[in-house]
Formats: C-alpha cells, sequence, structure tokens
C-alpha cells in the first residue's frame, strides 16, 4: 500500500515541481521586461 | 487567449481530481495484484503524454531545420522539457509498480530500455540547449533530437532481438482480459486528464519560451539602438 | 576542390599532424592499457566465462578510448581558428566529416590492434566461433561509434563543458550499436549461434547514422 502512496507523492512532486521552474521563470522574465522599459 | 487558457486550465484542473478520485476510489480493486495496481492508472496516461510529446518535438525539429522559425523552436523546446517531466514519471512509477508486482525494480526489456534511452536523449537534448555557448542553439538541439529519435527506434530493435532471453514482464499494458468497465472507465477519465494537462503545461512553456525570445530580440535592439 | 581531394588533403593532415605530435594515440593507449589491466584483476574468470564477458569489457574500453581520441581531434580544430576557416573554405564540409571520421577509425582500430591481444593473454581466450568474423564486427562497430562521436565532437566543441558533453551525447545513442557488438563478439567467442542478425543489424545502424551524419553536418558546423 505504502508503495501506491509513493508512486502518487512522486507524480504530483515531480508535477508541481515543474510548475514551480516555470512559475520561476515567468517571473524572471516579468523582471528582465520591467528592466527593458525602464 | 489568456480567458481561453483559464478555462481549459479549469477543465484540466476538474478532469484531474475527477481522475484522481476514479483512480484512489472509484476503480474496485484489482484481484491478483491489489491496490498496487492503481498506480496504473498514472503510470499509462504519463507514458501516453510522453508518447505524444517526444514525436512531436522530432517534427517540429526537422521543421526548425528547413523553416528556421523561431516559433517551431519554441514549441520543440517546449514538448522536450514537458516530455521529459512526464518520461521521469514514468521511470519512478514503473519499478515502484514493478517490485511488489513482479519482484523486480528493473529488467532490460524493449520497453523500458528505449524509455531509459529516451530520457537519456532528452535530457542531454536539454544540457545542450542550456550549456552551449552565447545562448541555446537551436540548430544543434534539433539535429540532436534527431539523431536520437531515429536511435531511439534503433534501441527498441536492438532489444527485441538480442535480449528475448531474458524474462519479459510487460508493464504498461494494464489488467488482463475481462476487464471490469468501472477500471475503464477510471482509466479514460484518467488518460483524458493527462493528456489535457500535458497539453497545458506544452502551452505554459512555450508562451514562457517565446516572452524569452522577444526578451532577447528586446535586448539586442536596445544595444543596437545605444550604439547610434 | 572536389571531394576526394578535400578528403585526401584532410586525412593526410589529420594523420601526419597526430603521427608528429602523437597526443591522442599516447593518451588512448595508455587508458587502455590501465583498462585491460583493471578489468583483468577485478574480474577473475574461467575460459568459460571469460568467453562470455569479454565481448561487454572490451566494448566498454573501446568506448571510453574512443571518447578520450574524439576530443582530443576536435579539440585540435579549435586551436588557430582552424574551423571557421574551414567554414569559409569552398570545399564541401561532408569531405570534412569522412575525413574527420577515417582518420578517428585508424586511431580507434590501432587501439583495438593492442588491445584485442591483451585481452586474448591476460583472460586466456580462445574463439570458439569463426574468427574472421570478429574482424567484421569489430570494423562495422568501431565505425557505428566513431561516425556518432565525429559528429558529436562537433556539436559539443560549440558548448561550454565539452568534454562532459561528448559522452553524454554519444552514450544514449550508442546504446543500439553496443549492444549489436557485444552481442555478436559473445556470440562469435562463445560459439553459440550466429552472430549474423547482428552484424546486419551493425550495418544498417552504420548506413544509416552515416547518412544522418553526412546530412546534417554542414548545418550543425554552420550554426551560428
Amino acid at each position: 500500500m505504502s508503495y501506491l502512496y509513493a508512486a502518487y507523492v512522486i507524480v504530483w512532486v515531480v508535477l508541481i515541481g515543474y510548475i514551480v521552474i516555470l512559475a520561476r521563470g515567468f517571473k524572471k522574465l516579468q523582471e528582465e521586461v520591467k528592466e527593458l522599459e525602464k | 487567449m489568456k480567458s481561453k487558457f483559464a478555462i481549459f486550465a479549469l477543465i484540466t484542473f476538474a478532469l484531474l481530481t475527477w481522475g484522481l478520485y476514479e483512480a484512489m476510489i472509484g476503480a474496485p480493486t484489482e484481484a491478483t495484484m491489489g491496490p498496487v495496481q492503481r498506480i496504473f492508472y498514472y503510470h499509462v496516461p504519463c507514458a501516453w503524454v510522453m508518447l505524444l510529446c517526444f514525436p512531436a518535438n522530432f517534427l517540429a525539429s526537422i521543421a526548425y531545420l528547413v523553416k528556421r522559425n523561431a516559433i517551431l523552436d519554441a514549441f520543440a523546446v517546449s514538448t522536450a522539457e514537458v516530455g521529459v517531466v512526464f518520461c521521469t514519471i514514468v521511470l519512478l512509477t514503473g519499478p515502484i509498480w514493478g517490485k511488489p508486482v513482479w519482484g523486480i525494480w528493473w529488467t532490460w526489456d524493449a520497453r523500458l530500455t528505449s524509455t531509459l534511452v529516451l530520457w537519456l536523449i532528452y535530457v542531454s537534448y536539454l544540457i545542450l540547449r542550456k550549456f552551449s555557448i552565447g545562448g541555446p542553439n537551436p540548430v544543434l538541439a534539433a539535429s540532436l533530437a534527431i539523431f536520437g529519435c531515429i536511435d531511439a527506434v534503433f534501441v527498441f530493435g536492438a532489444i527485441r532481438w538480442f535480449r528475448t532471453q531474458h524474462p519479459q514482464p510487460v508493464f504498461g499494458s494494464g489488467p488482463n482480459s475481462g476487464i471490469d468497465p468501472r477500471m475503464l472507465h477510471a482509466f479514460f477519465i484518467n488518460m483524458a486528464a493527462f493528456t489535457a494537462f500535458g497539453i497545458l503545461l506544452v502551452w505554459l512553456r512555450f508562451v514562457l519560451e517565446r516572452t524569452r525570445q522577444k526578451v532577447e530580440e528586446a535586448h539586442a535592439m536596445k544595444a543596437l539602438r545605444a550604439t547610434r | 576542390m572536389t571531394f576526394a581531394a578535400t578528403l585526401k588533403n584532410t586525412l593526410a593532415k589529420d594523420l601526419r599532424l597526430e603521427w608528429r605530435s602523437k597526443d591522442a594515440i599516447n593518451s588512448m593507449l595508455f587508458f587502455a592499457l590501465l583498462v585491460v589491466v583493471i578489468f583483468s584483476f577485478s574480474f577473475e574468470l574461467t575460459a568459460e566465462e571469460s568467453r562470455t564477458l569479454v565481448g561487454g569489457l572490451l566494448w566498454v574500453a573501446l568506448l571510453f578510448a574512443t571518447v578520450m581520441a574524439l576530443n582530443q581531434t576536435w579539440a585540435r580544430e579549435l586551436r588557430n581558428n582552424v574551423l571557421d576557416a574551414y567554414r569559409i573554405a569552398p570545399a564541401p564540409l561532408e569531405s570534412l566529416f569522412v575525413a574527420k571520421t577515417i582518420g578517428n577509425f585508424i586511431f580507434v582500430s590501432l587501439l583495438e590492434l593492442v588491445i584485442a591481444p591483451l585481452f586474448v593473454m591476460f583472460y586466456n581466450l580462445r574463439s570458439l566461433g569463426p574468427t574472421y568474423q570478429l574482424v567484421l564486427v569489430s570494423v562495422l562497430g568501431n565505425w557505428a561509434l566513431v561516425v556518432n562521436g565525429t559528429f558529436f565532437g562537433a556539436i559539443s566543441i560549440r558548448t561550454r563543458s565539452r568534454e562532459v558533453l561528448l559522452p553524454l551525447l554519444l552514450f544514449p545513442i550508442s546504446i543500439p550499436a553496443l549492444l549489436a557488438a557485444v552481442s555478436a563478439t559473445t556470440t562469435i567467442l562463445t560459439g553459440e549461434g550466429s552472430a549474423y542478425l547482428s552484424l546486419v543489424f551493425l550495418a544498417v545502424y552504420d548506413v544509416v547514422f552515416t547518412t544522418v551524419g553526412l546530412v546534417l553536418f554542414e548545418t550543425v558546423l554552420q550554426a551560428e
């Protein structure tokens, strides 16, 4: 049973981790755009 | 565009939640494998998404080398990254399913080895993009993708012919015949949910990449204007 | 200049440079010797066992040695901006690719001529199958490693950590060739079954990847 939970947790950790990476990428770009418009 | 995206994201989220419910509770427990079999509802859809992403990247790479269009390159890197994400999930959940059910973490059969090789190839694709001098080099990356995909075909064939003496547990070919309709139901919901989620992620990454390309262009223009 | 003329000249130049400096050959030879000795005393095998395992050991050793040779030969091109000179020269770039591949092939084959007898000696090897086929396996296998290695060498010298990226790119792509080569070598040594399928597979692999490499080499070299 613990295998099952481990598997599901891993799936979501990886997916949410990727979303976090994307979010950070967006934020960094936003800062760069602000810098350009200065 | 943004509202279309928001609606799509909501639908995806709804599907994923429904899928999770079906996978954990809605579907009946499998007779021989027990509750661990439920990993199947996540493992197979993720493999499916990965098998959509990598060929998409292959086609986008070829198209890029022909047309040299930045949009194609953005699409290529998006499908590659999302493909690696889902491939990672497949490679992690597969052994977790395999150990309690078949007693082994891993075997070098055609399917597993090809998946591992694809993962290695696309990780090296991403590393190549990151480590190229002067920013990601789309031409080099596209060439690598072409080599990599042709190679994946060879890997599959090689193992089929040269390693057949090893036992062949069949991962990813779900529960046996006489499949319970409720299981099929749960399976299809999750397939739809993960396909939608895959599209969503590629969409997001694509927008990110296009924005990054435009920002870079703007930087270059600014530098150019400053020299006048 | 024609394809053949450029090829001949480039190849002659590479071989002459290597003969004078002996950079690649020395490091490869020494490395190969180390590998043979270390493998030999890590695995103490009976004659029978060794026949089943030596195939794998040999090809792993060759793979690593190939990577070393490739790093050297491409690094040489970077000095004095030789690569840029190639790009603007009117000679067909495919001939450069073939010349480099042949040059590397010669080096790796020379290396194999040194390693193989050492393996035979340390493991008391005796082939139970047709020995001439071993030559065929090594020719096809070497070419497989070298043709991809040369292509990826051209890619990886344009990156920041080139010595790391070359093996990283090369290994996954070479897996099918390695599998077939090891399978063929083992089949021949143990005398069980026919290596025909593996040899055909290797030949097809060689043809396909040489073609793809030829088609894409100019693209890759001219990329920014």
